[in-house]
């Protein structure tokens, strides 16, 4: 086969791979209508020892309490609120999140636990109230003294190490949904799509394709 | 638990490095004292991995980077092979390593974006200064703003294997099965270490250079041996079931055969007797294909 063949060939499976994309779309959907139902086998594309760990960790008990899962929602939407690109960080579903890895990484438990616990002590403190019966001034107040570390008050430091934890792992649960996915535009693992780095973006960085490149290279809007 | 025995003509492991070298030194008989197929007394020793050092940073003339098809930068991108084989006289170590590298626009996983403190403070943001750390729709464009402009670099080194470093039946402890465990007796030695430093000092050349701003793996030393991954980490162990053409000195043949037992065979990462810097997977492969040719012609001529 030359090279010109085998570029063809490439064409080829780039058009089979697209069809079985488009076969396992059905079973996906259906999955997904049967996850709202809310008991399936579990479909995912996992080896059977990751599927019976998360069925493991599903059954635990909550590690969270209701209070401390309402706590977790209105920190996760102050630190990433709805914007006009994207929805919020509990749109995205952060607090399940949150309630699933600290039990798949029990290292996250005692900070986030404690953390909750500390955040309860200083509005309980200073507003009477613990942080979610605190007005929304009174909240934001609050997570002004803990939210930014080189203006941290020394006796802050704690609270700051738990909201530093906290913006962590809303930013991992968030930009691994697909709302956050969507927002930061990563566009990777896009199949059949690549024609090469756009012009704009070559010429913004002084940069070009030779012409050996340019003829040998696939191009996927002409051929596909 | 119901335990088996199986019989066969010939047995040939694959169990991986140190679980090779476990069955052999846990198949211990009257014929064999020191473990099946280990008269050399090798079985075990000479363990090595790939040594490891990495380091990171941030390119500023990529921050805000218009979004594409990209799906991060891997090995399969950009690698640098061993450079310095002409020169190797000059160094202060033996072997050589590779560097591989990592960044760009990469699929969020688990800790994307951490430490966001760390930069959006220190750099401006759409040309505006702001404090580190923070919440909100400003903290929303500050992680778009950052994205896809990290680079990681990897470097990955041949290790001595050293008859010193080695692997050994634990005489106290079992698995759940019953069976004996291994225990472990490996350390670098001066070789990895300056190794180590001289990737160290070689990635802040490149990332310097390519207008990098540091933020990992600049604050090793001697203290931590230039942060040299501890033996095991880059998962290539190897050398345990030596391969040589001395019985006294290995284990096999270099058809993978056992000197003592002629109808065992060793063909994982335990036949290597030194591994480059490259992943050794290939290397088994190739090694596998040479014993399977030579058992199909042995068992022809009945000599297995």
């Amino acid at each position: 086969m030359n090279r010109r063949d085998s570029l063809k060939a490439l064409v080829v499976g780039g058009l089979a791979a697209t069809t079985l994309v488009e076969a396992c779309k059905q079973p996906a959907k259906e999955n997904a209508a049967e996850t709202a139902t809310g008991n399936q086998p579990d479909q995912s594309d996992r080896m059977a020892e990751e599927k019976a760990y998360a069925k493991k960790l599903a059954a635990e008990p909550k590690f969270f309490t209701d209070h401390e899962m309402a706590t977790i929602t209105v920190l996760g939407d102050i630190i990433i609120p709805k914007d006009d690109i994207s929805g919020s960080a509990s749109d995205a579903k952060v607090p399940d999140f949150i309630e699933f890895i600290v039990k798949d990484m029990p290292n996250h438990q005692t900070p986030m636990k404690g953390g909750l616990r500390w955040l309860d002590l200083q509005c309980l403190n200073r507003y009477n109230n613990s942080f979610i019966d605190c007005s929304h001034t009174q909240q934001m107040e609050m997570v002004d003294e803990i939210a930014w570390p080189k203006k941290a008050k020394p006796e802050m430091r704690q609270g700051m190490a738990f909201f530093s934890l906290m913006r962590n792992l809303t930013a991992t649960g968030f930009y691994t949904s697909q709302i956050g996915v969507k927002d930061i535009g990563y566009m990777g693992n896009t199949p059949n799509q690549w024609n090469g780095v756009p012009d704009d973006v070559l010429k913004q960085y002084g940069l070009s394709y030779n012409e050996k490149e340019l003829k040998e290279c696939i191009s996927f809007d002409k051929k596909a | 638990m119901q335990e088996y025995q199986v019989y066969g003509r010939t047995v040939i492991l694959a169990a991986s490095a140190c679980e090779s070298a476990r069955l052999m030194l846990n198949s211990k008989s009257q014929r064999y004292p020191n473990g099946i197929g280990n008269s050399s007394g090798v079985v075990g020793k000479y363990l090595h991995d790939s040594t490891g050092a990495d380091m990171g940073g941030i390119l500023p003339q990529l921050f805000d980077r218009k979004r594409y098809n990209e799906d991060g930068v891997g090995g399969m991108h950009v690698y640098t092979p061993w450079w310095l084989d002409a020169k190797k006289d000059k160094l202060d170590f033996p072997r050589g390593y590779h560097i591989e590298y990592g960044g760009g626009f990469d699929m969020p996983l688990y800790g994307f974006n951490w430490g966001i403190e760390q930069l959006n403070g220190s750099y401006k943001v759409k040309g505006k200064q702001k404090e580190a750390g923070g919440y909100g729709a400003s903290l929303k464009e500050d992680y778009r703003f950052f994205f896809g402009a990290s680079i990681g670099m990897a470097g990955r080194g041949e290790g001595i294997a050293r008859e010193d470093s080695y692997c050994e039946i634990d005489p106290d402890v079992v698995d759940k099965y019953g069976i004996p465990v291994l225990r472990f007796h490996t350390q670098w030695s001066d070789y990895e270490i300056k190794q180590a430093k001289h990737m160290k000092e070689t990635f802040k050349e490149i990332l310097t250079n390519m207008g990098a701003v540091i933020t990992w793996g600049d604050d090793d030393g001697e203290h931590n041996n230039w942060g040299l991954h501890n033996p095991g980490n880059i998962i290539h162990e190897a050398g345990t079931v030596r391969m040589g053409s001395d019985p006294k000195r290995s284990a096999l043949n270099k058809y993978s055969q056992s000197h003592d037992v002629k109808n065992l065979f060793c063909v994982d990462g335990g036949q290597f007797v030194s591994q480059a810097d490259k992943n050794i997977t290939w290397t088994i492969l190739a090694l596998s294909m040479r014993a399977s040719e030579y058992i199909v012609d042995q068992m022809k001529k009945n000599n297995i």
